[in-house]
């Protein structure tokens, strides 16, 4: 069986180490918030202002001053801060961040990734995601093996305009664990029910299978 | 101390006039200078070159300036949430500058800190860079971005004095801070105007320095674009 999204965000969050700062993305990536390992400390930064992002507020509590990076209210945990938006940014660029997790349109073997124009078509822009991917020291993509219309989004080569050049070290879709390396796919682990066969069907770049592929555990 | 308070919102938009370019502070709804903005509406301010991350809403924000066809240039990170953005981008009555959020607010800082440019990894590699000139630092590739250039900033703050010193509250602040000084004229909003002196100097986020005017706003809408909550149990 293929993951659901929220069984992506729970395989992503077994990469979460103790004392790190965490940048989650829109969409899939949000949810990794809600699978923290237990016994670990992390704290997650949101790049509009705010470490130490806690979960959405008490209905009748929220406050309009209070938002993430995707507009939602939320809340600020004991021990959080609130900055501006170059300093935001000096904590990324500076890589005082450890880890990424973003979404993506498309990955490529050698590590590039697009995810924020579709041109003549959709055109939303690239928010922090060029910085993010541009500084960040370990990016996690989390994403779909493929998309609408079946198609792989793990090629040889990007076709959308690039996000960021050679920056992907790590990818967990739906189907599969993969790692970056030496510019090429490698194939870490299958999501459970889910066979090599099938991995490599939907995997349109190059992929490195190397002995038994093992199971997530979830 | 010198008094940087004016009247009202008319007085604190003295001297614009069409084909400026103008900063606004905010990200998403939140921390938008909503007074400022109604303004520019009213004098039908036009062709005007606008600083901002995002583009409001198609009813509120800067969504109210791209409706009245006010805007000829936006300087944006992220505009996804505006309908009418879209259309007026990609009909190409607009024209778009898509930046990077990161790179966007430190060309704001560089312009309030008078560096003219300064080297950046994001964007390498990508259309953001093409035409600008790139580097190689400790076997790192960076892209030069210059500081913008802007006739007005339109900033909101929580608190502000008389003096122009500002305080800001929970994540209204985003790139408020980084636009004040930026431009030739700084005018700050604010939700709660008080005197020299109220304030405590040791929490002040924006010293006054780098604001020209400030007044007192009025009638916060405050509009929350993604209301997400936990239910009541």
């Amino acid at each position: 069986m293929a993951l659901t999204k929220n069984q992506i965000a729970q395989r992503i969050a077994q990469e979460l180490r103790d004392k790190w700062y965490v940048n989650l993305g829109i969409g899939i990536p949000t949810l990794v918030a809600n699978y923290i390992p237990e016994g670990i400390e992390v704290e997650f930064q949101s790049e509009n202002g705010l470490l130490g992002m806690g979960p959405f507020p008490i209905e009748g509590t929220e406050d309009a001053d209070l938002i993430n990076a995707g507009k939602q209210t939320v809340t600020v945990l004991d021990g959080g801060s609130i900055f501006d938006s170059a300093t935001s940014f000096a904590m990324i660029r500076g890589q005082h961040v450890q880890l990424t997790v973003l979404g993506a349109m498309e990955v490529a073997q050698n590590g590039d990734i697009a995810n924020w124009k579709i041109p003549g078509k959709m055109v939303k822009g690239m928010g922090g995601a060029m910085d993010l991917v541009a500084s960040a020291e370990n990016i996690i993509v989390a994403m779909m093996h493929t998309n609408k219309r079946g198609e792989s989004k793990l090629l040889k080569e990007c076709s959308l305009p690039l996000t960021g050049v050679g920056c992907v070290t790590k990818i967990v879709t739906n189907l599969a664990v993969l790692e970056i390396k030496n510019n090429v796919f490698h194939l870490l682990e299958r999501a459970p029910g889910v066979t090599v066969e099938e991995i490599k069907k939907a995997t349109e770049g190059t992929l490195v299978i190397d002995g038994q592929i093992p199971e997530m555990r979830l | 101390m010198i008094n940087k308070t004016v009247k009202n919102v008319t007085e604190a938009l003295v001297g614009v006039t069409d084909n400026m370019t103008l900063m606004l502070g905010g990200f998403g709804l939140c921390g938008i200078p909503e007074n400022a903005i109604k303004e520019l509406v009213k004098r039908k301010v036009s062709n005007v070159t606008c600083i901002s991350n995002n583009a409001g809403v198609d009813d509120f924000g800067l969504g109210l300036l791209l409706q009245n066809k006010q805007i000829k240039k936006m300087i944006s990170s992220y505009v996804g949430e505006n309908d009418e953005f879209e259309r007026q981008m990609l009909s190409g009555e607009l024209e778009v500058e898509l930046t990077p959020q990161g790179t966007l607010a430190e060309k704001c800082r560089a312009s309030q800190a008078g560096f003219p440019a300064f080297y950046t990894p994001a964007g390498f590699g990508t259309e953001v860079a093409e035409g600008k000139e790139t580097r190689e630092f400790d076997g790192k590739m960076y892209v030069l971005e210059p500081a913008f250039k802007s006739d007005f900033s339109f900033v909101k703050a929580w608190k502000g004095d008389t003096s122009g010193n500002l305080i800001f509250k929970g994540t209204a602040r985003n790139f408020n801070p980084c636009m004040c000084g930026a431009s030739t004229i700084t005018v700050a909003e604010v939700e709660e105007l008080v005197p020299a002196g109220a304030l405590d100097p040791n929490q002040i986020h924006i010293p006054g320095i780098f604001v020209q005017r400030i007044f007192q706003g009025e009638k916060y809408e405050k509009r929350i674009e993604q209301r997400t909550v936990t239910p009541k149990s």
